[in-house]
């Protein structure tokens, strides 16, 4: 790629910020250059975030529903997935999914919450005060 | 302790070419990248991302720090800690002998990162060159200026938990090189991945990996529109966002041909160099492809060109790197 062709489309996935690329000059030299982003990969990315969204607003929806615990919602919202919370929380799939239910969530102690609290960045008073009204 | 920030496209060979320069041995990101032989091709389908199988453009983690610390000779002295207390206090102790430190951290707890960028990525590289009250200072190899951090956020990232944790991992430069043996070093290196990119007997690894996606590709089911929408943009995804680099980390190796072509002053790295570019810009051209596939939606299942385009990318390397191979054999 050359360095007059390369891409400046300010991809939001940035923020702001520029990533570095090897790039050649006209004569053929490679040199740093300086990008703002490419369509092409932020098309991928905001796909990729769309899902995430998706996928958290459902969640929401069922939580909200009293079908589902605010964990599902706070795990897409953290760009989780059932098994990387599993890698990142320690708990079992299995576990995980219990704790999906609402009536389940409700009579997690503090040291289980806890764990939820590290592993989705959220206040432990936050998740007991969702124990309230879950 | 004055310290020179310099932002590269990868984390890992951004660290390593930072640290060694800092200490005075001057060494460019692409050289680090290519003498560390961190070029490669991988499709990994038992490692899931988010559901999608690990397609990586590159050697996993800690490859580039570990086989530049061997070809080398850095004494590169690493640590990982059982408990974050601890992992602190080593960090501030080598601080406080003037040193810069490596540090792998998770993505997710960098306060610094935008939020667009952060997710759960364990395998992050960056160096802390001192300290400011309750702030690292952190030349993050990744950002064009330095950053700060807060000793609280450092610490949940270096401890961070799941798939490659870091447990407090931290590194920092044994002894500075004295003037390697270039001829040998850059033929030892390209000979390596000529090896890894077209002589595995492995399905998944090298060209044999990109042909295996190729056959992936065309037999993905025109049913599944969203599936498969997902898929051929995860693939864009790997190659250009995660891990970063740009073209699958195909333009860094042909800027490390340029550099070893000078070095050396060898025609054919030069031309090798100018192919790995066309093969760079093949790459970025198939993400195109792909995003322009999607776009198009419902009317086009005909996924017959997309295979075809990597198979025409894998057949390119396959020849490079025999050419590549053989001169690797050819005496310095």
């Amino acid at each position: 790629m050359k360095l007059n062709e390369m891409p400046q489309h300010d991809s939001s996935s940035y923020g702001g910020h520029k990533k570095l690329l090897y790039v050649t000059t006209d004569d053929g030299r490679y040199t740093p250059g300086q990008s703002s982003g490419w369509d092409t990969e932020a098309f991928a990315t905001n796909l990729a975030v769309q899902t995430l969204q998706q996928q958290a607003e459902q969640a929401y929806q069922q939580w909200q529903q009293g079908l589902l615990s605010p964990l599902p919602f706070l795990m897409y919202q953290a760009r989780l997935d059932e098994a990387g919370l599993s890698q990142i929380s320690g708990f079992w799939r299995w576990r995980i999914r219990r704790h999906f239910k609402p009536g389940r969530y409700r009579r997690l102690s503090v040291q289980i919450l806890q764990r939820y609290s590290d592993a989705l960045a959220v206040p432990l008073a936050q998740l007991q005060a969702y124990q309230q009204s879950a | 302790m004055t310290f020179i920030h310099h932002q590269s496209a990868h984390c890992e060979s951004g660290v390593m070419s930072s640290l060694l320069t800092n200490a005075g041995f001057a060494i460019s990101e692409p050289m680090v990248f290519g003498l560390s032989s961190a070029l490669a091709f991988a499709y990994l389908p038992i490692v899931k991302l988010n559901g999608m199988p690990l397609i990586a453009y590159r050697m996993p983690p800690k490859h580039i720090i570990n086989t530049l610390n061997k070809r080398l000779g850095l004494a590169i002295q690493s640590q990982r800690f059982g408990s974050a207390e601890a992992g602190q206090q080593a960090l501030d102790q080598a601080l406080a002998k003037q040193q810069a430190v490596g540090l792998q951290t998770s993505v997710f707890w960098l306060p610094y990162f935008p939020s667009e960028m952060r997710f759960h990525f364990n395998a992050h590289n960056l160096l802390v060159y001192g300290k400011a009250q309750d702030n690292y200072l952190i030349s993050d190899p990744v950002f064009e200026d330095v950053v700060q951090c807060d000793a609280a956020a450092l610490t949940k990232a270096r401890f961070a938990r799941g798939a490659l944790a870091p447990k407090g991992l931290m590194y920092t430069l044994g002894k500075t090189p004295a003037e390697p043996n270039w001829p040998q070093l850059i033929r030892q290196s390209i000979k390596a991945t000529s090896r890894i990119l077209d002589g595995l007997p492995l399905p998944w690894i090298g060209v044999r990996g990109i042909l295996h996606l190729a056959n992936k590709i065309a037999k993905l089911d025109p049913a599944a529109v969203k599936y498969n929408r997902l898929y051929l943009t995860h693939i864009v995804r790997m190659q250009e966002e995660i891990g970063t680099g740009g073209a699958g980390f195909r333009f860094m190796y042909a800027s490390f041909l340029q550099e070893a072509a000078d070095k050396l002053n060898e025609p054919l790295l030069h031309t090798a160099a100018n192919d790995m570019t066309a093969i760079g810009d093949g790459w970025r051209g198939f993400a195109s492809q792909l995003v322009q596939y999607c776009k198009a939606r419902q009317t086009n299942t005909d996924f017959a060109p997309l295979a075809a385009s990597l198979r025409t990318l894998a057949a390119q390397e396959r020849q490079l790197m025999q050419q590549l191979a053989i001169w690797s054999k050819t005496r310095s």
